[in-house]
């Protein structure tokens, strides 16, 4: 520690600290442009030029590193000078059109040459021109003369999203930030630099020129999307979402968002929003009152329940639900008698039911991520499945950490990868238990029963051994399993190595989930074995239909594992009752669509993959006459006399859930009570390896115009090794025809050498997809 | 795809630097593409990034940069003459103006048969043979006058 002096305050602070951050710390604000607390120090743009005692010229803050005994002048005369002078060369090629610039009223350099500006300019010849680029649908390089070449953007793309999708081409007066031979940026967290972004250079696309600034009210949200729990400032004008930014949380979503988070708002406001009950009467949909929509679907399932036995009655939900409305749609199916309800849409293994510890999670805190120094993910396509969590792990290798990936797929992480393993589906548990024998070899350790027969069964690869070499090395371990591994045939018996790989290296071990709301879907009790009695799970309650389907937030063709499946369910079953913010695909096999709120416009609690319950306000007003699920599911709960169904709020529902107990005591990954099996696993033809792309996975984010016309977004194709595509004849980009069962899609085949033998990568949850069936499982392909 | 020559220097080049720091030998890499094709384009770009293992963009940022890589094809012979201020004293302009209207093109021209291609450029370190010009990058030719030029010029017509 050494001690410092800043505007006569004195600091006591850790030598290797700049100056900025001192005085940041002490609350004296230096101004500044291409300082960024997160990024690489630059000093490229002066802003931040300080007087220090015994220097001979102003120091840029930034880059000063404090000394002991330092005495620092931020404005003094000499200080305010430099950054006068500065601030002039900055306006010097900058168009000064604030009026017409979105960024007006939150701009840095606005606010900034207010206290440091001239209030004439002394130059006089021609201002430079820097020519607009398109840059994608997300971020708007319209006007780029406002550029001042501070390179956050440019920074961030590096150090942060992984990829230097922007640079700063040509020299001096000519330099420009541009794209690479005008390409698009693409990362999955490109709408942050619209936030870096000093001016008005990079802006939103989706937002520009739709409100300023201070028409906004701003109100605290929590993104639905991905398991993070990413805390969001949710922008309203006239009752109307107009954007979203992130709130500052270091523990969670740091201050970043991905793009997903930040621009599925459009979505909210999609000409497909359900604003009116909706029944379905000789065929035609009428619009009708609430009252009479809910006696419909009460008296409805009232009447299964005595005909055919409340067990036909299976209610399933998207883990992107609140735990609010996930636990009154379980007690509301369980008052009526049934046990069948299940938010894990798109698992197919639930053989853990009831053998796991608790509600399967993270299994650490989101924030220690950047602290392991040993990662081994199994199954997961982390990069658009987690973008922010991707980044955590992102840094953690910058700080020298190893990554060990098992995945059937080999996307690029855009992170260095110390040991990979791309294997079909079918081989992921012997890898495992490959990679588990080698390292009890290399501890010395004696396994459990449960795995010891599987483990004699198999010879460590030389990359299993390296991967278990790896991780005994590290002293901070964590083994995380992704979506693909909780959706995967035999997940069970990955979470079972994968929880004795950790107990072998002292490891934490902990599941990514795949939703805002995985965790909390488990709290609430939405699952089929949470009961004395056990219920059928989501796979099941779809292989042998029920009578009557409660559908809450679900498309049953793109959110479930197997869309054939479900929509033949759905087709068979005397009454489908879809509670929904959107008209969809329901209306073609629902009889009842109750128009619900998403969660900008009700109150609820979603519970992040690392346990972190956090609670939301509406944000507007709900669009026509629809209602939050919560309340909806309450007055049913009423009209059907089911007990315990009077809240006031949505707090009292949330406290009912949690209670008052430890959430610690409700989390648990550990399986009790099974056997690792010897993979039988037969498989005979091609088999299918299934992403969710990132921008399909809900609902609202499917009607985010903008996030759909993203790279990202592109109509799904096929790839396949191109050995297998020699195999059949095909050429890559042709257009083939995949059969699953009765179902098949036509989509364009890609060769990628990166895939493994025997498989065919198809996307799941896309229109282009929903014929076809299982997520996993045999697939057939032929030339179209 | 860099040619086989361009990639056997630049592997050259590579063991001068760390395994993990490939991308010193960036500048290098594209000097040689520019020696073999007289300019580099984007796709030479992209190839160097693939070798060094580097973005695309920052090849991009180096070759944009320095004002001695060509962008666009500069002719079989570029003239690239010093217009700093030894030469400027020694009647660089005149020089200049001279060469321009003997190939009739101007600065960052090139001759309609392909032959001459003509930059101004930035100090040689050798200002006691000011006025001067430098032919592809690589020769230096001093003490400029008329006659001098139309004999160079001429010698080079004929190569």
């Amino acid at each position: 520690m050494i001690n410092i002096e800043i505007d006569g305050k004195h600091i006591e602070i850790e030598s290797g600290c700049s100056v900025i951050d001192a005085a940041d710390r002490l609350g004296i604000y230096i101004p500044r442009f291409c300082y960024h607390k997160k990024l690489s120090i630059a000093a490229n743009c002066r802003m931040c030029l300080v007087q220090i005692e015994k220097a001979p010229k102003p120091l840029p803050a930034c880059a000063t590193p404090v000394a002991e005994g330092m005495k620092i002048f931020t404005a003094s005369e000499q200080a305010v000078k430099a950054q006068k002078g500065v601030m002039e060369f900055l306006l010097i090629n900058h168009p000064l059109d604030c009026p017409i610039c979105d960024q007006g009223g939150e701009c840095e350099l606005q606010d900034l040459a207010v206290g440091y500006g001239g209030s004439t300019s002394r130059y006089n010849e021609e201002k430079r021109v820097v020519l607009h680029k398109d840059i994608g649908p997300l971020v708007a390089a319209e006007e780029m003369s406002r550029c001042i070449n501070c390179t956050r953007c440019v920074r961030f793309g590096i150090e942060i999203g992984g990829a230097m999708e922007l640079g700063q081409a040509f020299r001096g007066e000519h330099a420009e930030i541009m794209a690479f031979m005008s390409d698009t940026v693409d990362s999955e967290l490109s709408g942050n630099m619209i936030d870096l972004c000093p001016v008005g250079a990079l802006t939103s696309k989706p937002f520009r020129y739709s409100a300023r600034t201070w028409e906004l009210s701003r109100r605290k949200s929590i993104s639905p999307h991905d398991s993070l729990g990413s805390n969001l400032a949710v922008q309203v004008k006239n009752n109307h979402v107009m954007r979203v930014l992130p709130i500052e949380n270091e523990a969670v979503n740091e201050c970043w968002l991905s793009d997903k988070d930040r621009f599925s708002y459009e979505g909210l406001n999609s000409a497909e929003r359900l604003t009116k009950p909706m029944v379905k009467q000789n065929g035609k949909w009428l619009e009708v009152e609430w009252q009479v929509a809910l006696e419909y679907v009460a008296n409805g399932l009232r009447q299964i329940a005595r005909e055919t036995g409340a067990e036909y009655i299976g209610a399933l939900a998207t883990p992107h639900s609140t735990l609010e409305e996930l636990y009154l749609l379980q007690k509301l199916v369980r008052g009526l008698g049934s046990n069948n309800v299940d938010f894990r849409l798109r698992q197919s293994d639930f053989s853990a039911d009831s053998k796991q510890a608790g509600a399967p999670w993270l299994g650490m805190a989101v924030a220690d991520i950047n602290n392991v120094d040993r990662f081994l993910l199994v199954g997961s396509f982390l990069r658009k499945d987690h973008p922010l969590l991707a980044s955590r792990v992102r840094q953690a290798t910058k700080k020298g950490a190893q990554v060990n990936l098992i995945h059937a797929a080999d996307d690029d992480l855009l992170m260095p990868l110390t040991n990979k393993k791309i294997v079909p589906p079918t081989e992921m548990t012997t890898v495992l238990a490959q990679v588990l024998k080698a390292l009890a070899i290399v501890k010395q350790a004696t396994l459990d029963t449960s795995v010891q027969q599987v483990v004699q069964s198999v010879m460590p690869s030389a990359s299993a051994q390296a991967m278990a070499d790896s991780l005994a090395s590290g002293e901070r371990v964590a083994i995380l399993l992704g979506n693909f591994a909780q959706q995967h045939p035999q997940a069970s018996q990955l979470q079972l190595l994968a929880q004795h790989i950790a107990a072998l290296c002292g490891a934490k071990f902990g599941f990514f989930g795949e939703a805002a709301n995985s965790v909390g879907g488990y709290l609430a009790q939405a699952v089929p074995f949470a009961g004395a009695e056990h219920g059928m799970n989501a796979s099941a309650m779809l292989a042998a239909p029920r009578k009557a389907y409660i559908l809450l937030n679900v498309e049953a063709e793109l959110d479930t594992q197997n869309p054939q499946q479900a929509i033949s369910a759905m087709n068979a079953a005397d009454m489908v009752v879809a509670l929904s913010a959107y008209k969809h695909h329901a209306a073609e096999y629902a009889d009842v669509l109750l128009p619900i709120a998403p969660f900008t416009e009700t109150s609820g609690t979603f519970v992040s993959s690392e346990g972190r319950t956090q609670s939301f306000k509406g944000t507007v007003q709900p669009l026509g006459e629809a209602r939050p699920a919560w309340k909806v599911l309450r007055v049913l709960g009423n009209m059907l006399n089911i007990s315990g169904f009077d809240y006031n709020n949505s707090e009292a529902v949330r406290d009912e859930v949690l209670g008052g107990a430890d959430m610690s005591a409700k989390l648990g990954n550990v399986l009790h009570g099974m056997s690792a099996q010897t993979a039988i696993w037969n498989v005979a033809g091609l088999q299918r390896v299934s992403d969710v792309p990132i921008y399909t996975t809900d609902a609202i984010v499917r009607r985010a115009a903008s996030l759909q016309k993203t790279r990202d977004a592109a109509t799904p194709r096929a790839l396949m090794h191109s050995v297998e595509l020699k195999k059949l004849n095909l050429q890559s980009g042709e257009m083939v025809k995949l059969t699953q069962g009765h179902g098949s899609a036509r989509l364009s085949i890609i060769a990628d050498d990166s895939l493994p033998h025997g498989i065919v990568r198809v996307a799941a949850g896309h229109a282009a997809t929903a014929e076809l069936g299982a997520m996993f499982g045999d697939i057939m392909v032929n030339r179209a | 795809m860099l040619s086989e020559q361009v990639r056997a220097k630049t592997d050259r080049e590579l063991k001068k630097y760390p395994p993990d720091r490939k991308q010193s030998a960036v500048m290098s890499a594209l000097r040689f593409v520019q020696d073999e094709k007289g300019w580099i384009n984007t796709e030479d770009m992209a190839d160097v990034a693939a070798y060094l293992d580097m973005p695309q963009m920052s090849v991009y940022e180096v070759a944009t940069f320095y004002n001695m890589y060509n962008l666009k094809p500069m002719g079989r012979h570029t003239l690239t003459v010093c217009t700093n201020l030894s030469c400027q004293l020694v009647g660089a302009t005149e020089t200049l103006d001279y060469i321009k209207n003997k190939l009739g093109i101007g600065v960052g021209e090139v001759t309609a048969d392909g032959k001459f291609g003509l930059l101004e450029g930035e100090c040689q370190n050798v200002c006691d043979e000011a006025p001067l010009f430098m032919i592809n990058n690589k020769k230096t030719c001093g003490h400029l006058t008329k006659e001098k030029i139309d004999q160079i010029l001429a010698e080079l017509d004929k190569e």
